[in-house]
């Protein structure tokens, strides 16, 4: 058994050779390394564009309520607010479970455990991205959220929705347009142009249902309709506290940059990651990794990257639907 | 490296992994669906209230985090050189955040004090006659 001393020394001559090449002084591979920095800078410029996401949203008078947003469900006509994206944020988690077993596997040089593992990992991942799919197509063919356009905002006065009756009462006349072959009926004030910006409609949800007549609180969230024949976002006229005639007004356009952007951007994380992880398993499954005898290192490199896309999501998860 | 465990000792820390993780985006998203009034009728964080709900969400994705980096990712396992060099770093985000929201709030101010201008109605001096800057054409009020 060495002394203390001796061992001490033997320490102290390492370190002077630690610097000098041959040797990796944070005991890791090349690769290893170079991807841990890689996911450092990558981690800068997902944080840059949070970060601007919440200087662009505190900055922002009004901006859409999260959880009226995201409340539809795939194959449910119901409205449950974020139960859809948590289903999401499960399978990114479990895919990431599915990776650390891969890793462990490959550690045991266990060739047929990293390809079924890794197998998982992939279907999770497509999983999500599918998710993300449906998500994106629900927001821009149903609900009319664009890069330029963002129908959904926050009542900034309490307020009550005229039905036409009340507007024709109050001296609005009432105009029939036909677009694309659909009639889209509007009301204006009298002698203004017909111009968008002029058009007053009737409070109408996606399913045609009228809501004229009901009223709201400052702060509650809204959506302007667009129609699917006209495609006309119909503005909806309302009445405030000092009994003027108000058009709904669209919400902050960042809010569609920033949502399309950012998911967008993780979405693609997502996808190189599937990419990636199907080269590395059918790789893995063809025994040149094996042979390395490494202990599966390129399994380990991709895990690395595969868990930080569910870190990132992490975040993406808390400012976009949470907070 | 978590080599120094067990093989079965490794399956555990990922089902640990899988509870906490899971457990914690449930609690996330009861709070959120709390705080916004969904859960319990006529109740829904405001003011200071909400002011913590924001600081606990962003303190259980913060744990959510920690865990994937120093757990599924293995950094607790790296030499601390190499784990130092990765989140230090990070550290610079901090100021990025107090700055940039900070910067977010003052434009906000100057949004809000630009639409009350702009709502405020201008009203004649009482000897009825306006400041007539001839350069910019524009009354001086």
């Amino acid at each position: 058994m060495a002394s203390e001393a001796a061992v001490l020394e033997n320490r102290q001559e390492q370190d002077e050779h630690l610097w000098s090449g041959g040797k990796s002084p944070f005991k890791a591979s090349y690769g290893k390394l170079m991807m841990w920095y890689f996911l450092l800078t990558d981690a800068f410029t997902f944080a840059g564009f949070l970060i601007s996401y919440g200087a662009l949203r505190f900055s922002s008078v009004t901006w859409p309520v999260a959880d009226f947003v995201f409340q539809k469900v795939p194959f449910f006509d119901v409205e449950t607010p974020l139960v859809f994206v948590t289903f999401m944020t499960f399978v990114l988690i479990v895919s990431s479970v599915t990776m650390v077993r891969a890793v462990q596997e490959g550690q045991r040089e266990n060739r047929k455990g990293v390809v079924i593992w890794m197998l998982a990992t992939i279907l999770g991942g497509l999983t999500f991205l599918s998710c993300q799919a449906w998500e994106w197509t629900t927001l821009i063919k149903a609900e009319g959220v664009t890069l330029t356009t963002n129908p959904f905002s926050m009542h900034e006065e309490s307020g009550t929705y005229l039905s036409g009756e009340d507007l024709t009462g109050m001296g609005y006349t009432k105009v029939k347009k036909d677009f694309h072959g659909a009639t889209s009926t509007y009301f204006l004030r009298n002698g203004v142009a017909d111009m968008e910006e002029n058009r007053f409609f009737v409070k109408t949800d996606h399913h045609g249902v009228s809501h004229a007549g009901e009223s709201f609180e400052a702060g509650r969230p809204y959506l302007i309709t667009i129609r699917h024949d006209t495609h006309q976002y119909e503005h909806a006229a309302y009445k405030n506290g000092n009994g003027d005639v108000v058009r709904e007004a669209f919400g902050p356009k960042a809010f569609g940059d920033l949502f399309f952007f950012i998911t967008g951007f993780h979405g693609f994380h997502v996808f190189s990651g599937v990419c990636f992880l199907t080269i590395i398993m059918l790789n893995s499954a063809s025994g040149i990794y094996g042979a390395r005898k490494n202990g599966y290192e390129m399994v380990e490199k991709i895990g690395l990257y595969w868990h930080f896309v569910d870190l990132v999501w992490v975040f993406v998860f808390l400012v976009f639907y949470l907070l | 490296m978590a080599a120094h465990m067990s093989y079965e000792d490794q399956k555990k820390l990922v089902l640990k992994g899988l509870k906490i993780l899971g457990f914690i985006t449930i609690i996330e998203v009861l709070v959120a669906l709390t705080a916004k009034g969904h859960l319990i009728p006529g109740l829904e964080f405001t003011g200071p209230m909400h002011y913590i709900y924001m600081l606990a969400m962003a303190a259980f994705s913060l744990y959510k985090a920690y865990f994937i980096v120093f757990f599924f990712m293995h950094l607790s396992s790296e030499v601390r050189g190499l784990r130092w060099s990765v989140l230090l770093p990070t550290m610079l985000l901090v100021w990025a955040i107090i700055a940039f929201f900070n910067e977010g709030s003052a434009w906000g101010h100057r949004r809000e004090q630009i639409r009350k201008k702009n709502r405020e109605e201008v009203k004649a001096p009482a000897n009825g006659s306006l400041d007539y800057d001839k350069e910019t054409t524009m009354f001086l009020i």
